[in-house]
């Protein structure tokens, strides 16, 4: 099982990801966002930052990457794909996602852990049961996630909400428990495939247990057992 | 060379934060007037002259000056409005 990383100009999170996947026995190398073979990675991580100094708008530049077309290939042959904060920033702006993330409600850049629900979805990355809440960092500016009533429900019904910001107990509050203001509490979204993935929580800070949590080694450990599964 | 200048503001319906912050500023600050404020973005764009030039600027607006998701966008060239 082989991750590729992908480093555009001003991602800072690729080292985190590296580690945490080589830290479940997985290998994991970083791709070059000028790069266009990506043959030879049997899933694709988009790693949070800030790229191209998120100029215009988050992953707006990114998105046009020589490597990101592949990316585009080898997600519409069935590859998996995980876009983590400014990762799904990028998968949103092209378009492999619906929606779009915007600024904060409260303007402010938030940083800190937060409990998250995990939802009944046809998402290849996450295998735990719907209702289980996982404690992972958020740290964005942009993560209010928006998409048109429409988009919603056809998203609801399809089975493409993964994750919702959610109280300690798994409950939401009447009001929204999104700190960002998110649409539904939307915290993390998968295409109707499945296979690509879009979170703004950071897993790949919590699966060393040196740092304080283990709740993001099943977002990692579930794709490498799909992949598996399919093979067999 | 022409010339255009394109503003980009949200769609009706997205939520704009700044906007929103600025407008509880100004009715803080006694302005009872203020009804709405909305924020958005100021593009200058220098161009050579050559054929298709407006298409090839709506191109550009669409593709990435602005998100057709969220964000609605005007072009004024030479004293004429788009």
């Amino acid at each position: 099982m082989r991750f590729g990383v992908v480093i555009f100009p001003g991602s800072n999170c690729e080292q985190d990801v590296i580690h945490a996947t080589r830290l479940l026995g997985y290998e994991a190398e970083y791709v070059w966002h000028g790069d266009t073979d990506i043959s030879g990675f049997d899933a694709i991580v988009l790693p949070g930052g800030f790229s191209y100094g998120d100029y215009i708008r988050t992953g707006a530049v990114a998105r046009f990457s020589p490597v990101m077309s592949e990316v585009v290939r080898f997600a519409e042959a069935g590859g998996p794909v995980l876009g983590i904060c400014n990762g799904f920033q990028i998968l949103a702006e092209a378009h492999m996602l619906p929606g779009a993330l915007l600024r904060n409600r409260g303007l402010k850049f938030i940083c800190r852990e937060v409990p998250l629900r995990v939802e009944e979805s046809a998402c290849k990355w996450v295998d735990l049961p719907a209702g289980t809440v996982a404690r992972i960092p958020i740290n964005h500016n942009e993560g209010n996630y928006v998409c048109s009533p429409e988009t919603l429900t056809s998203m609801v019904a399809k089975g493409q909400i993964v994750l919702r910001y959610c109280e300690t107990d798994g409950t939401r509050a009447p009001g929204g428990s999104a700190p960002n203001g998110a649409t539904d509490d939307i915290a993390g979204i998968c295409n109707e495939q499945g296979n690509v993935f879009g979170l703004m929580p950071h897993p790949e800070r919590v699966v060393d247990p040196v740092v304080g949590g283990t709740d993001g080694q099943p977002f990692f450990t579930a794709i490498v057992e799909h992949l598996a599964e399919v093979a067999r | 060379m022409a010339r255009y200048e394109i503003f980009v503001t949200y769609k009706k319906g997205i939520f704009d934060p700044p906007g929103a912050t600025a407008e509880r500023a100004l009715a803080n600050l006694g302005y009872d007037e203020i009804q709405s404020v909305k924020i958005g973005k100021y593009i200058q764009l220098e161009v050579a002259d050559g054929p298709n030039a407006l298409t090839r600027v709506r191109e550009m607006c669409d593709k990435l000056l602005a998100n057709p998701v969220i964000e609605d966008y005007r072009i004024q060239s030479d004293e004429k409005d788009w």
